[in-house]
């Protein structure tokens, strides 16, 4: 792997990971594709989330649908774990609680494919430092 | 179109269910049941102003919404498109109505700077840390700032020790650079052992990079070019997230010889813990690094001029190392503008017990206990009576409802006879017993004295065995007069913060709740039903209709009476299960 050796390789290292971390090997049109996130961090994984992560990434692949599903850390919801992030192409992230393998296809097959909300969201009740 | 409607508690209880179902009757009533639909979410951490109704995808934001209220959402924001101004969220301090609850100033009571990249990267991936800006901090450290600027800059944010001592950081720093020696150690304390806290297992596990990338800074900034983090081997997500961080931090050379073109390196390894509790005090968690007994020694000599093999050792914990990047990113000024005037910043709190949000928050310093508990907290659990809240672990106290607008932070804790503590919030109800709780931690405390020091080995054994007289209905006025004593000796007399704050949780509630302390011993009863000895299942006669459920399903054959007759139940062979109280269902068990 390359080493970065100044600020200035890390700077541009930095914006050519935030066209897109996780797609770059994936696609050349990663605007296109679903991206969700399965909080695994202890608390999500012995609530199911492994499971959960498992079925997500087996049953879009089935389904033809082009998601990218990655793990992440805790979101802070331990009450209504595991959780899932997802984001449609262009929309903002939603949070949805209380995911086990019910729920992740009811969201596959309405929200993910249709845009239409189910129940078990999180609203996002926090202000980020980046904003 | 969608309309969100909470169904946190908070709003359940102000009729947001007849909401949602007025809206669904205006929908239909328009023929829009198809076009929009209505979706309970969870709670917004705004149950003062509940309930809360959003429009997705327009964000707009109606806050107190009455059932009434559905017809004119329906009519005017959905059916004409122009929002209801009436019922959008009044900003008291801009004296106007808000829409889009982005801008909705305290609104969003949590800011995450700590918690910044948790549940947003993949932590095994080094890469999207990058993205969110994952070791600029370091880059800039060591190519524009000198090691005494860079302490500067951490002085000036006013960033204070989140382990719970409230030591303040940057200072800890200088006092290590100022010590002169041919090698020096950065060591992370990430041996969380109070019951209920799991922060820094959370960073540790959604956000690796963070903490290693502050080390390396701290190195920098001290002189030290060895890290070594200190962690409990119960965190194996977390130990294994770590080494695939240290390696690709590596493999990029972010960490090891000469970064940054710099001639600066630093290298980071694991130390596992054995699991004791005192190993979480800095001196023995030194000696337990060196392969020595987890026993603390007295200080001074502090670790930052004598630690780790003899050489000065800067010890932080996690959540202090992981607001260090933002702090050197942002500035000193934007921290330090967060928080209060003796607290700068956040603090991450793992919201435990009878809460319905339980989880990982994020809040201000200066926050009160009431906004934490009961707004973004979601209150307690099945509508029943706030009691108490444990902060700071087993050296920390409970607060009860006087202290619930106390700001947080680490001098109001202590004068409230609490302590900041790393985080750990235990929220408890009416049905919780507070001479139990006090048990409960000294109970742990007996467990995890190492045993050098004889007020902490003996002392917290001799108030575990008082508690346990006074549980079992056995205490007398005597022994409460002996347990404060003798709480107060340990207190002056113990060799380390172990022993020193240990009565805390007796002392505590010895204070707050003498009333129930009495009851124990002068009437002999638990007001709250939880210690046995002192229970007694007596049959209501007015109640019972002599269905036998309770004779029948008593494993110990201690309810007698004939059918349609009503039962006695014998006080002597009672085992106290509950199960007469379960079965019964005529309301005719009950506990005094």
């Amino acid at each position: 792997m390359e080493k970065i050796k100044s600020l200035a390789d890390l700077r541009k290292k930095r914006e050519e990971l935030q066209k897109n971390p996780n797609l770059m090997e994936k696609s050349n049109n990663p605007d296109q594709y679903v991206q969700i996130k399965v909080g695994m961090a202890t608390s999500g994984i012995a609530s199911g989330a492994k499971q959960v992560m498992d079925y997500l990434m087996e049953e879009l692949d089935k389904r033809g649908v082009d998601a990218v599903v990655t793990q992440t850390g805790d979101m802070g919801y331990c009450y209504a774990e595991p959780t899932i992030e997802v984001k449609r192409p262009g929309e903002d992230p939603i949070v949805f609680g209380f995911v086990n393998v019910k729920r992740a296809d009811e969201i596959i097959e309405k929200y993910i494919k249709n845009g239409e909300l189910v129940e078990g969201i999180i609203p996002v009740n926090y202000e980020s430092i980046d904003e | 179109m969608h309309l969100l409607v909470c169904g946190g508690t908070g709003c359940r209880a102000s009729e947001s269910e007849a909401v949602q179902l007025n809206l669904e009757r205006e929908l239909k009533e328009h023929g829009l049941e198809n076009e929009v639909k209505v979706v309970t979410t969870g709670c917004f951490g705004f149950c003062e102003k509940g309930p809360i109704v959003k429009v997705h995808p327009d964000n707009t934001f109606y806050a107190q919404v009455k059932p009434a209220d559905a017809k004119e959402i329906v009519e005017e924001h959905v059916l004409k498109g122009r929002k209801a101004e009436r019922l959008l969220y009044f900003d008291p301090t801009r004296k106007e109505h808000i829409s889009d609850n982005k801008h909705i100033g305290f609104y969003r009571k949590q800011i995450r700077i700590a918690l910044r990249n948790c549940g947003f990267i993949d932590p095994e991936n080094i890469n999207e840390y990058l993205a969110r800006d994952g070791y600029q901090a370091l880059g800039k450290v060591l190519t524009d700032l000198s090691p005494s600027e860079t302490i500067d800059i951490i002085k000036k944010s006013g960033l204070r020790g989140r382990g719970g001592g409230g030591f303040p950081t940057g200072l800890k720093w200088e006092i290590t650079s100022k010590s002169m020696a041919d090698q020096k150690y950065v060591v992370c304390n990430a041996d969380e052992g109070d019951p209920g806290a799991f922060m820094d297992r959370s960073i540790l596990e959604g956000d690796p990079h963070a903490v290693l990338e502050a080390m390396a800074i701290c190195g920098y900034a001290i002189g030290g070019t060895k890290g070594l983090i200190y962690i409990r081997a119960e965190y194996p997500l977390a130990i294994k997230r770590l080494k695939i961080a240290i390696e690709q931090a590596r493999n990029y050379g972010l960490l090891g010889e000469n970064l940054f073109d710099s001639g600066f390196d630093f290298d980071i390894e694991l130390r596992y813990g054995a699991g004791a509790f005192v190993c979480g005090e800095e001196t023995a968690l030194i000696h337990s690094m060196e392969g020595s007994r987890g026993e603390p020694t007295f200080k001074p000599p502090f670790p930052s001029v004598e630690g780790y093999l003899g050489k000065p050792t800067n010890v932080n914990n996690v959540e202090t190392f992981a607001n260090i990047p933002p702090i050197i990113n942002k500035g000193a000024e934007w921290f330090a503008s967060i928080g209060t005037e003796r607290a700068k910043g956040t603090k991450v709190f793992a919201l435990a017990g009878k809460i319905n949000n339980v989880g990982l928050i994020e809040v201000p310093m200066g926050t009160t206990l009431r906004e934490v508990i009961f707004e973004i907290g979601g209150g307690i659990k099945d509508g029943k009576k706030f009691k108490a809240v444990q902060t700071g672990g087993p050296s920390g106290g409970c607060l009860t409802e006087k202290h619930l607008d106390t700001p947080i932070e680490y001098d109001t804790l202590i004068a409230a006879g609490s302590m900041m503590g790393s985080g750990g919030m235990i929220v408890m109800d009416e049905d919780d017993c507070m001479v139990s709780v006090a048990k409960f931690y000294l109970d742990f405390t007996v467990e995890e004295s190492c045993g050098k020091c004889s007020p902490c080995r003996i002392g917290n054994k001799r108030l575990y065995e008082m508690l346990e007289t006074i549980t079992k209905g056995e205490g007398t006025l005597e022994t409460l007069h002996k347990l404060k004593l003798l709480g107060n000796v340990i207190k002056d007399t113990s060799l380390c913060g172990l022993g020193q704050s240990s009565p805390n949780p007796v002392l505590s509630t010895m204070d707050n709740f003498w009333d129930e302390y009495m009851a124990h011993v002068e009437d002999k009863k638990c007001p709250a039903g939880v210690c046995k000895s002192l229970l007694r299942y007596v049959v209501i006669p007015e109640n019972c209709v002599g269905c036998t459920a309770c004779a029948r399903n008593c494993p110990v054959n201690c309810i007698t009476g004939e059918r349609k007759q009503v039962h006695y139940i014998d006080q002597s062979a009672c085992v106290k299960c509950g199960t007469c109280l379960e079965k019964c269902k005529f309301n005719a068990i009950e506990i005094i």
